[in-house]
């Protein structure tokens, strides 16, 4: 894009300037707006598992629900305790959200439609998540008060728990890709399976550890089954509790932006990004974007499906399937994958 | 210029946040403080080029290390007029290690000063490599001319690591591990679990 605002008479830094800002508006705005209509899917697809109507009041098929709640969010009070640590407690939500939105910058959404293609972009996402769990813990410290407290060691015990075991998920896709550049990554699948099939889940040693990764994602961004840190039997809203008005939204947004991404982290690592399904030219007549974000969006159904569907672990488990499960399966997995490699694509040199 | 605007912004905000970790009077600011400050270094690894370098300082510093700091100390119930009290106990010390620290400083810079040994080499001889990206470069060199130091350290860590877990695990009398058996949970059946009494009037359960 800089390349066109240089064609405009600007000075290179005048057109990387203008070009980041504007890709920067790029993808934000439409996050923004896929982030509310997400919570819309999120809430009707819960509500049809559960055989109720969902909402259907504000717009057509109650469409424009998102946007009622934000209006109303954005008209109230804003609320701080006189006993919270009120510098703290009103960067906590800021920086939720902004971490949320500043992880998409590698996310590339087609071949080359990326903000920033580093080479280090896994590296960078897997930066970006670790510091999520730092709006979460100042929310509960600040607040200064119990449940919110609960909820701020819940969340990093077990955002760190989860963390390592994708750590090591991650170690199995770059091994296999031969790179952290998420763009050379989805290029890597095209074909992976026999020719045919793009993406690394046609891959018996990959396809349990997208099933890991899966579920870690829940567990990262505080998903049913894994919401130990809004339990509302126990710790009311957890750390959200003495949040109002738009320091909530952000908490919100930046929650649903995180699965978001979880989603497409979903579908760049293991199905292939914005490749078709099947490696078959027809199909590529389709515009990347579409495919990406079918996918995307499929997973995000499967996140809303799960939530419908699971009751809520206990803390403990939740610690036992991080640690005793997930950590020494994905270790295996690691060692088992590298070995694979060494014999068939190195040819057993060390 | 857009470099420099951008290495100013960080070693200015790397040098302000550390002065905050030891200004504060809250040690939970001087954490958040300190975490600021490893997210301006790592911006600042950004600048010269070592982006491998600088995501893994947020992913372990920021992300690992500096969560546990902000658990235990937002755990602490502090006393901030003991805290206070050593000050001048302190003082002499708290000297002599910025003494020692300024030295190492001066003799660093004074070194580099009259020719430093090139980055990226083991015996500052050879060429640095150029032309691959600093995550291959430096896996080339950690994994030969570093290999035994490598290894040494993942050893290291492995002894933490077993010795963390001897501490925390204790076995207590009989063989109850003090955490729940998964699998004996599992194989209970009502059959076992439960029994039917029917006590009549005036007459005690039996258990």
């Amino acid at each position: 894009m800089t390349e066109f605002f240089q064609s405009l008479g600007m000075t290179y830094e005048w057109a990387w300037g203008v070009a980041t800002v504007a890709g920067v508006l790029l993808i934000a705005l439409p996050l923004m707006l896929a982030v509310a209509m997400i919570i819309y899917v999120d809430r009707k697809v819960w509500a049809a598992i559960n055989l109720r109507r969902g909402p259907n009041v504000v717009g057509p098929f109650g469409l424009l629900q998102s946007f009622a709640d934000g209006l109303k969010v954005f008209l109230q009070e804003t609320i701080i305790p006189s006993a919270a640590n009120k510098g703290i407690f009103i960067l906590a939500p800021i920086v939720t959200f902004t971490v949320a939105l500043a992880a998409w910058a590698v996310i590339p959404f087609d071949a080359g439609v990326v903000l920033a293609d580093i080479n280090v972009g896994l590296l960078y996402i897997l930066a970006i998540s670790s510091l999520s769990v730092y709006g979460v813990v100042m929310s509960g410290w600040a607040s200064n008060s119990k449940y919110p407290f609960f909820s701020a060691m819940r969340a990093a015990a077990q955002m760190i728990s989860y963390e390592v075991s994708i750590g090591f998920i991650l170690v199995c896709v770059v091994l296999y890709a031969g790179s952290f550049n998420l763009t050379e990554i989805v290029n890597s699948q095209r074909g992976h399976g026999f020719g045919i099939v793009n993406g690394y889940y046609f891959n018996l040693l990959l396809f349990p550890i997208w099933v890991v990764f899966f579920i870690s994602c829940l567990a990262e961004t505080q998903r049913v089954p894994f919401d130990l840190t809004e339990a509302e039997s126990e710790l009311v809203a957890g750390y959200q509790t003495e949040y109002s008005s738009m320091s909530f939204a952000l908490f919100w947004l930046g929650e649903y932006a995180n699965i978001l991404l979880m989603c497409s982290l979903n579908t760049l690592l293991f199905f292939g990004g914005w490749l078709p399904p099947i490696d078959w030219a027809p199909l590529y007549f389709v515009p990347g974007i579409i495919w990406f974000l079918l996918k995307t969006f499929f997973f995000f159904f499967m996140f809303s499906w799960v939530m419908a569907t699971v009751p809520r672990y206990r803390y403990d488990q939740l610690m036992r399937l991080g640690w005793k499960v997930f950590l020494p399966m994905s270790l295996l997995f690691v060692v088992a994958i590298s070995g694979w490699l060494m014999i068939t694509r190195y040819g057993g040199a060390a | 210029m857009i470099q420099t605007i951008a290495f100013y912004l960080f070693a200015v905000l790397v040098i302000a946040s550390a002065v905050m970790v030891i200004m504060s009077r809250n040690p939970v600011h001087s954490v958040l403080w300190l975490i600021l400050a490893f997210f301006n270094a790592a911006g600042l690894m950004v600048l010269v080029g070592a982006e491998f370098i600088a995501m893994l300082l947020v992913i372990v510093y920021v992300g690992a290390v500096a969560v546990l700091f902000l658990f235990v100390v937002m755990m602490l119930d502090i006393d901030f007029a003991e805290l206070r009290a050593g000050f001048i106990k302190n003082f002499p010390l708290g000297i002599a290690i910025a003494l020692v620290l300024l030295a190492e400083l001066v003799l660093g810079i004074g070194a580099y000063r009259a020719g430093a040994i090139a980055l990226g080499t083991p015996d500052g001889m050879a060429a640095p490599i150029v032309g691959v990206s600093n995550t291959e470069a430096l896996g080339a060199l950690l994994y030969s001319d570093y290999i035994f130091l490598f290894e040494a350290t993942g050893l290291v860590l492995l002894v933490a690591m077993i010795g963390a877990i001897v501490l925390t695990h204790r076995k207590t009398a009989g063989d109850h591990r003090g955490q729940q058996d998964i699998a004996k949970q599992n194989r209970r059946n009502p059959n076992e679990a439960t029994v039917m009494k029917r006590p009549t009037v005036g007459e005690g359960v039996e258990l």
